[in-house]
């Protein structure tokens, strides 16, 4: 698979980003009205604490007992008729859903938003295998349609103004006008899809929050497209995180008064739709069969950690992107993964391995814009350094994968010389004597120095230490 | 441990166990009868959605105006449920009434491109959002608020509750949730071209709520 050839190449994507004004002026504007609308919804300061203490609480509860929760989910989805299936990586989910859809002889698949199914790259498998899988979330739709990803978990194609999509419109479906008019854009997506929902074979989405008390899939969307794939065509595959599980139905409606609010600053989205079972005796509607594939892919290794565990709270509202003083300049693409932003930069680097996103965790200035705007209170700058740390000094017990990949022997020497340094006056002396006198001779682009002085400019010594220069003056340092 | 199940719960397991955290205390808001209405209704007309204060007599009478004057042709309905056989019973309406009376599969092509309207109950209603509380059934299966370009919703004022937290508990919906329950709170939308909203990307582009009063005409 692609996917697994990926390196994440920050530094060179945000350089190219940075300079691109149109897609910055998509992101300001976009990330401007988000921030606004959120804040409109929190106003009331001490109704947002209480509330996201409970949700994170709520979360820390799901997770605190995840296995148990998860057998019992899988208990009760089965009672109600939902089968279940377990895949350790995302190869063994693809075969999984791959292998429901022939087994029910499925060609054609119409598909609800879905970010798991993105991390899977389960489209292209699909099609690699004569299974034709349409997305029709709007946004989604237009990055099927423009051949591209996500840049942004909640608004997949932020990063496209209305000329561009007027454009793909245009080029792409067939018999479509030019127009710039959002609402006859939206009615030409309405149209293509119609079609696909009537004659979709089988129905894919994710699940927001998967209820181990009742067995319920909860889904949230404002479109109906959610709805559709999950009730029109007569099978369902469910695909979601394993951390995606909630103890009770009563932890819903704390999270569902946090996700949207602090998604898109809605109050609520248009359709929360609960799922308990596939189609009953007797009802005319509904997927007679209903799957839920659980995918690990990496997160019960983070479950090992109890302090990076935190990351696995993460409801999936964006809130950290939206605020974010990197995301909102460089954009979602800049990230070469499926998550962007503060939580793509602790989640990516622990699904991916710090070897293979290990420049994730430094993209950051630990402002803390992320932590204050988490409706779960995820410690995101926390887990930054943490991860800084694990990729130089692994911890033992957190086995981060590829924990240790940015050890280097001169970094460590030098480090090593700087406590030396540090810890005798004698050596102190002279280190800062020969860097008086000869520190001004050594270029900018020399090994080790040039990291440093890529982005900046090389600091002057000066002739005469502080230390000199007072002694001269007669200061004693006792 | 051969099997991806038992490997992943065998990793969950082996972890190190963590206390389970205390839920601080939380309530949804309440409101009192006049502000309970009120905020409904200021909710969902501020979801683009129509609210129209009908009473047990009338509402069908006021249905056919409201629809006629839009130019609905046709409209699908429940003929098994009680609101659609008080509809039925002598219609005389400007528009055809559709029954939805097969399974999905023996009348698709109506559903998806036939009928422009369809009348639905609502099992309750949520004041703090807004949201009406679908619990679609055999008689009144689930397409029927999603496919037809108008979807017009009768709810009972007496059912109005404070919050979503409120009706889980009191009605006690863990015991007995259905295939599939839904909360609706407005058409259909979509913000994902320039954050511009636009209605009706793939569900009801209208949603009609007639909100029924408790006593008849008061």
């Amino acid at each position: 698979m692609a996917a697994e050839a990926l390196k994440s190449d920050f530094g060179g994507k945000a350089h190219i980003a940075l300079n691109d004004p149109k897609l910055r002026a998509n992101f300001r504007r976009a990330m401007d009205g988000l921030m606004t609308k959120r804040a409109a919804q929190f106003a009331d300061a001490d109704e947002w604490n209480a509330l996201r203490a409970r949700g994170a609480a709520v979360r820390a509860r799901a997770l605190a007992q995840l296995p148990e929760l998860l057998e019992r989910l899988e208990a009760r989805c089965q009672a109600n008729g939902i089968q279940v299936h377990w895949a350790e990586t995302t190869a063994e989910a693809n075969a999984i859903v791959l292998g429901i859809l022939q087994a029910a002889g499925a060609k054609r698949v119409i598909k609800g938003k879905s970010m798991v199914t993105e991390e899977m790259h389960l489209n292209a498998h699909l099609e690699a295998h004569g299974i034709a899988a349409v997305e029709s979330d709007l946004g989604e739709y237009i990055i099927q349609l423009a051949g591209e990803a996500p840049s942004h978990i909640v608004m997949p194609c932020i990063h496209k103004n209305k000329v561009e999509i007027a454009e793909l419109f245009a080029d792409k479906i067939e018999g479509q006008a030019y127009t710039e008019n959002v609402d006859e854009l939206t009615a030409a997506a309405r149209k293509a899809l119609r079609g696909r929902f009537a004659d979709a074979d089988a129905g894919i989405s994710g699940v927001n929050f998967a209820v181990a008390e009742t067995g319920t899939l909860v889904l949230i969307e404002n479109e109906g497209n959610g709805r559709l794939s999950t009730t029109l065509p007569p099978l369902h595959i469910a695909v979601t995180g394993i951390e995606k599980v909630l103890e009770k139905l009563e932890d819903v409606p704390p999270l569902l008064s946090l996700l949207p609010r602090s998604a898109t600053g809605q109050p609520i989205t248009t359709y929360v739709n609960m799922i308990t079972s596939p189609r009953k005796a007797g009802e005319k509607d509904g997927p007679k069969a209903v799957h839920l594939v659980l995918l690990d892919n990496g997160r019960s290794r983070v479950y090992g950690d109890s302090e990076l565990s935190d990351t696995l709270r993460c409801i999936r509202c964006a809130a950290c992107m939206n605020h974010c003083p990197v995301y909102t300049r460089v954009g979602g693409h800049t990230y070469t993964f499926t998550y962007p932003g503060p939580i793509g930069k602790i989640l990516t680097p622990q699904l991916e391995g710090l070897d293979c996103a290990g420049d994730q965790p430094h993209a950051s200035t630990l402002c803390r814009a992320c932590a204050d705007v988490c409706p779960v209170q995820i410690p995101i700058p926390d887990l930054l350094v943490r991860l800084r740390t694990e990729a130089v000094h692994p911890s033992a017990t957190a086995g981060v994968k590829g924990g240790g990949s940015a050890q280097s022997l001169s970094e460590s020497l030098g480090w090593r010389g700087y406590t030396a340094m540090y810890g005798s006056p004698l050596i102190y002396r002279v280190v800062t004597r020969l860097m008086g006198l000869f520190g001004n001779w050594v270029p900018a682009s020399a090994p080790m120095l040039k990291q440093w002085t890529s982005v900046r400019t090389k600091p002057k010594f000066a002739a005469k230490s502080l230390h000199q220069l007072a002694r001269e003056k007669g200061f004693s340092h006792d | 441990m051969t099997d991806p199940r038992e490997r992943i719960l065998a990793r969950l397991k082996a972890a190190p166990k963590r206390p389970i955290p205390e839920c601080p205390a939380w309530s949804a808001p309440t409101y009192g009868a006049d502000e309970r209405k009120a905020k409904f209704r200021a909710m969902l007309e501020a979801s683009h959605a129509d609210v129209h204060e009908v009473t047990a007599a009338d509402w069908p009478d006021r249905l056919k105006a409201i629809l006629a004057a839009k130019g609905v042709r046709s409209m699908l309905y429940a003929p098994d449920s009680a609101a659609g056989r008080q509809l039925a019973a002598g219609w005389t309406g400007d528009f055809a009434l559709v029954p939805y009376d097969h399974p999905v599969e023996d009348m698709k092509e109506i559903l998806v491109t036939g009928v422009d309207a369809a009348l639905t109950t609502a099992e309750a209603a949520i004041a703090q959002t807004g949201s009406l509380v679908l619990w679609p059934s055999a008689d009144e299966p689930r397409l029927m608020s999603l496919l037809p370009p108008i979807h017009v919703a009768l709810v009972a004022e007496e059912t109005l509750a404070d919050s979503l937290a409120e009706i889980l508990t009191a009605q006690n919906w863990a015991a007995s949730m259905p295939t599939n329950a839904v909360l609706i709170s407005g058409p259909s939308k979509t913000a994902d071209i320039e954050q511009t909203l636009a209605y009706g990307v793939h569900g009801p582009k209208e949603l009609i709520v007639l909100l029924l009063n408790a006593g008849d005409g008061r």
